[in-house]
């Protein structure tokens, strides 16, 4: 049942999941935090922090990663493949299908009015919804500890600082890798 | 016949060295697939880039589905897919299972006590930057869908569909008009 769930989250996620990565993170977030409360929020972060130091699409990653936190709920590592493959799967599911189909009606697609006008239509939305994801990162519905991503004035010294560094183009890995190492100097008790 | 090997040595290498999410596989793809391996060309590959970003998921994967159906039909795609997908849903897999016995580490608690912040200071970048090229009233939609998303606690897939349907509306409307 849980995996059958996991399934139809991630078949969603793979449905909707317009405009790439970043504006997959909202629709992760909704059906992964908010609806089923598989992970905690500072535990989203952790797999969004994840995702950006390993290769492959961010989709691909959380879809993995979460599967296999749900599945081995369900007991042991076995299960836990189980549920990484099944959400992996699942959220590959509509590209495949779609792609395929766009392939063989290539050019009919890309010039037709109506495709274009959805597109132009959700374009906005999407970067709503990547910065609704930053928003609950930042703001969390609840208080718990788990919840929080910001815990004191650090965090946000860290977050400008890595604003400032996006914004001057440096590479991401490099930003992470960088306020990891600071976390440790931090918050790590000597 | 190019191999199915072939076709998912290819896009493995492609999955393995993505950093960085859809964007930043662009020259690589451009690199193994154009010059490389000449499966399509530039002219064309733009489109497919246009068509990988109207279609749902992500860019990686639907850019590997179409090529790999290209070069060899629907196994092809099956064996472009699982060669972008296998690198990533492997080294996930083992850090899953790995991350849980070192995570009430004090060391590795901090760093992820580090990152977190920075992992939000990235995702607010492409906001700002997809922003930048809109007109200003799209400003508007941005904003009441995140507040609407976050706040009010809508489903974003409402969203989109209310989005889409609000655009060809629109666009159905100006061809009446240009009729008229």
């Amino acid at each position: 049942m849980l995996l059958l769930e996991l399934f139809v989250s991630y078949l969603k996620i793979g449905f909707f999941g317009f405009g790439g990565g970043y504006a997959m993170l909202s629709l992760i977030q909704n059906e992964v935090v908010v609806r089923h409360a598989w992970m905690t929020n500072a535990q989203f972060a952790d797999i969004v922090a994840i995702s950006q130091i390993t290769p492959g699409p961010i989709a691909i990653n959380s879809a993995t990663y979460v599967g296999y936190t749900v599945g081995s709920q369900l007991g042991g590592a076995a299960y836990g493949l189980l549920g990484s493959v099944v959400a992996t799967f699942a959220v590959c599911l509509p590209s495949l299908t779609l792609m395929i189909a766009v392939a063989r009606f290539f050019l009919r697609l890309k010039d037709n009015r109506l495709v274009e006008g959805a597109m132009r239509g959700m374009r906005p939305v999407v970067v709503g919804m990547i910065a609704a994801a930053a928003l609950l990162l930042i703001f969390p519905h609840s208080e718990a500890p788990g919840d929080r991503n910001f815990i004191d004035a650090w965090s946000w010294a860290l977050f400008g600082g890595v604003m400032i560094g996006s914004w001057r183009k440096v590479n991401p890995i490099l930003l992470i890798a960088l306020s990891a190492a600071a976390g440790i100097v931090i918050y790590y008790p000597f | 016949m190019v191999s199915l090997r072939t076709v998912f040595a290819s896009f493995f290498r492609i999955g393995l060295f993505t950093f960085g999410g859809g964007y930043a596989m662009i020259p690589i793809i451009e690199r193994e697939i154009i010059d490389r391996r000449r499966w399509i060309d530039r002219r064309e590959f733009l489109d497919l880039l246009t068509l990988a970003q109207s279609v749902p998921g992500p860019i990686a994967v639907n850019t590997s589905v179409f090529v790999g159906y290209k070069v060899r039909g629907m196994r092809g795609a099956v064996a472009a897919l699982l060669g972008a997908v296998v690198p990533s849903f492997t080294i996930i897999l083992l850090i899953a299972l790995f991350f849980a016995g070192i995570r009430q580490n004090a060391v590795v608690d901090a760093a992820f006590k580090g990152m977190r912040p920075a992992v939000v200071a990235l995702i607010i970048g492409p906001v700002l930057s997809l922003a930048h090229g809109m007109h200003a009233a799209m400003y508007g939609i941005i904003v009441l869908a995140a507040l609407a998303i976050w706040g009010l606690g809508w489903s974003p897939v409402a969203i989109l569909a209310m989005a889409a349907a609000a655009g060809i509306a629109w666009e159905l409307r100006m061809a009446r008009k240009i009729k008229n």
